[in-house]
């Protein structure tokens, strides 16, 4: 009954397709899937948005937004209806664009920023047979799309003619393009295990259960280096603090969507944050087992509440990171991606590469954690040179 | 030759005609990338995923925000005064026209074309895999080694000098 | 025409817009597009050789071309940063007033 209901948007795909003639099948089904996607993933940031505003809201000691219902209804929801009057402010917010500004481009860069980011949801495995096209190369398909985002970004901040706004997009763009070598390299690391660049494959082999415990990679200690890497990389791909100098309020107002408003705006702040989803699904497919359940008996849960589950979990820690850690200054952030996040990357390479020739006992467990651990305070040590970290003195005026 | 090659195509050429004859340089940039997309396309058609895929990482994702980077480290942005083509223009497009006419003829006027079109190839990303490392694994390496010569050399080339006057003003 | 035609005849034009864009524009970044295109219709004519020809499963046109890929990131990198180093050095990136080996 349950593998039933883990099916269940399979086999409705298959019914509703089979309604047409045969020739236009493939076509059909793409839409639906297309349908799929493009509903459930707004949805999903529709619902990130208010869990953002209230927890951010609760960590710094206050409510977030607590009155809103559903417009025109007498229905109270404490807030979380919020979504709604958000998307209707920027539905009818005036367009505004700057009378220097390269019109063609300021036009084109919140499209062509949602496109590759609405492209890289092809190929994640939402549950048990549920993705959408499975590439033989789905992980460099994933890859590929997300390097084309920052050309967008480049757009957005160049179009605008605004000082700020061009700062905002140079820094945006060194700051992606360097963690996203860190983020395929932290991946080679599962691909290597695997075999395979194809998604599906890659959870399917965390799928498997050994007393109870599934075989999620990121119970390995490559794995866990791999997944934290990972995670950091992808805080800084998606611009979220503590890495978004480039679209900070305080700093540079709002980076290189400054001069973007109504519409605009509203795409903008959409493609990042289903971005974040994008990647956070990608880490969660390539780590954290896809939609496979952490124990064996609870594999009876459908398999795409497994992953959604994960998916708002994650992203949850999002959010706690962004209320909790400050901003790091772009030199701050460059050093780290490039003096420590790349090396501890290349060792994790190497780590992998002894666990796969090792044989299958405890002594590669030992082995590999204790040259992780050396490396790690290695750099961690190395990196911190000449600076003294002690016990904060505050110095008043007198 | 579907019409969505053939739409394809058109759209790699309009960009590249684009990338060549704006007189705004971040313009050419752009329309550089659409000509890459175009092209990328066109890989996938031709059953090489894989290409397709790299074709797009390393062509839009990294050459076009180089070259775009370059453009506003060399501020090249604003549009330029004087006229955009060097003085032996008119020469350059009657060779390059020459060139086209020359391919295009040897083209559909060759024996060597074949005739019928073969089933498309089955390759898997193992199969390229398994090529790179026994059969190319020499060019491979050697790669790695150009890459990182190159990278060292673009760096080092691209450094900042020290300034002759860095020390004027300094205290003993 | 066949479809390996057709490719052949997209790819020549390529090769000819970039030819023609690299000879004729000013701009040092200009002739970079313009080799860079030049290499993009050279892979596409590989690629079309490696699909239409007689033993793809050998993969020797899909290697050049992946190899060729690399090897144009490689000198676009280096090219971008003569550019850059020329700029500093004379104030301008216009291929004709940077004539004199002086300097």
């Amino acid at each position: 009954m349950f593998d039933k209901l883990d099916q269940i948007f399979v086999t409705a795909l298959h019914w509703l397709v089979s309604f047409l003639p045969e020739a236009w099948r493939p076509l059909a089904s793409s839409l639906i899937c297309i349908a799929f996607i493009l509903s459930v993933f707004p949805a999903v940031f529709s619902i990130t948005t208010i869990f953002e505003r209230k927890g951010i809201g609760r960590i710094q000691n206050r409510y977030g937004p607590n009155r809103v219902g559903i417009p025109f209804t007498k229905i109270r929801l404490a807030g979380f209806g919020q979504f709604i009057p958000d998307g209707v402010k920027m539905l009818t917010k005036e367009d505004i664009v700057p009378r220097a500004a390269d019109k063609v481009v300021h036009f084109l860069a919140p499209v062509v920023m949602l496109i590759p980011v609405l492209l890289a949801y092809a190929v994640l495995p939402f549950g048990k047979n549920m993705t959408v096209t499975d590439y033989d190369a789905g992980l460099l398909f994933f890859f590929a799309v997300g390097g084309a985002v920052e050309l967008s970004v480049f757009m957005a901040g160049w179009s605008s003619r605004n000082k700020y706004s061009l700062l905002g997009a140079m820094r945006a763009i060194a700051q992606m393009v360097s963690y996203e070598i860190t983020l395929i390299l932290s991946a080679v690391t599962v691909v290597m295990v695997v075999g395979s660049l194809n998604l599906n494959e890659i959870v399917a082999h965390q799928n498997q259960y050994t007393y109870g415990i599934a075989h999620w990679f990121v119970f390995t200690p490559w794995g866990l280096v791999g997944f934290i890497l990972f995670f950091i990389a992808s805080l800084a791909e998606s611009n979220r603090t503590p890495f978004d100098l480039p679209e900070a309020e305080s700093e540079i107002i709002a980076g290189y969507f400054t001069e973007y408003s109504g519409f605009k705006f509203a795409l903008f702040f959409l493609g990042e944050y289903l971005g974040m989803f994008a990647i956070i699904g990608l880490g969660i497919t390539l780590f954290l087992g896809g939609w496979s359940s952490p124990i064996s008996f609870l594999a009876w849960i459908p398999s795409y509440v497994w992953f959604f589950t994960k998916l708002m979990a994650i992203v949850f820690i999002f959010i706690w990171i962004r209320a909790t850690l400050p901003r790091l200054r772009m030199d701050q952030l460059m050093n780290f991606a490039w003096k420590f996040m790349l090396p501890l990357a290349l060792m994790n390479i190497l780590v992998v590469g002894i666990w796969h020739y090792m044989a299958a006992d405890w002594q590669r467990w030992l082995v590999c954690s204790a040259i992780i651990f050396g490396a790690y305070v290695v750099l961690g040590r190395g990196l911190m040179h000449n600076q003294k970290l002690g016990k904060r003195i505050y110095r008043y005026a007198e | 030759m579907s019409a969505f090659f053939i739409i394809t195509g058109i759209v790699t050429l309009l960009g590249a005609v684009f990338a060549m004859s704006l007189r705004n340089l971040v313009h050419c940039a752009l329309a550089m990338a659409v000509a890459f997309s175009g092209i990328a396309a066109m890989y996938l058609q031709l059953d090489a995923q894989f290409v397709g895929f790299a074709e797009i990482l390393v062509y839009v994702g990294a050459i076009a925000i180089l070259i775009v980077f370059a453009i506003l480290l060399t501020r090249s942005g604003e549009a330029p005064e004087k006229s955009v083509l060097t003085s032996g223009w008119m020469a350059g497009i009657a060779v390059s026209a020459m060139v086209f006419t020359m391919l295009g003829w040897a083209v559909l006027n060759s024996s060597a074309i074949p005739k019928e079109t073969p089933p498309a190839p089955v390759t898997t990303v193992k199969d390229v895999g398994d090529a790179l490392m026994t059969k190319f694994v020499l060019p491979l390496e050697i790669i790695g080694l150009v890459l990182t010569a190159a990278m060292i050399g673009a760096v080092i080339i691209a450094l900042k000098e020290e300034s002759k006057n860095k020390n004027i003003g300094r205290k003993p | 025409m066949t479809a390996l035609q057709g490719c052949l005849l997209i790819s020549a034009l390529l090769f000819a817009i970039g030819f023609a864009g690299a000879v004729t524009r000013r701009h040092a970044i200009l002739v970079l597009i313009g080799i860079e295109l030049m290499l993009n219709a050279a892979n596409l004519n590989f690629i079309a050789f490696w699909r239409f020809g007689p033993h793809p499963e050998v993969l020797a046109g899909f290697m050049f071309v992946l190899f060729s890929m690399a090897l144009a990131g490689a000198e676009a990198a280096v090219g971008l940063a003569l550019v850059i180093a020329i700029y500093r050095h004379k104030k301008t990136s216009n291929l004709d007033e940077v004539k004199e080996l002086k300097g």
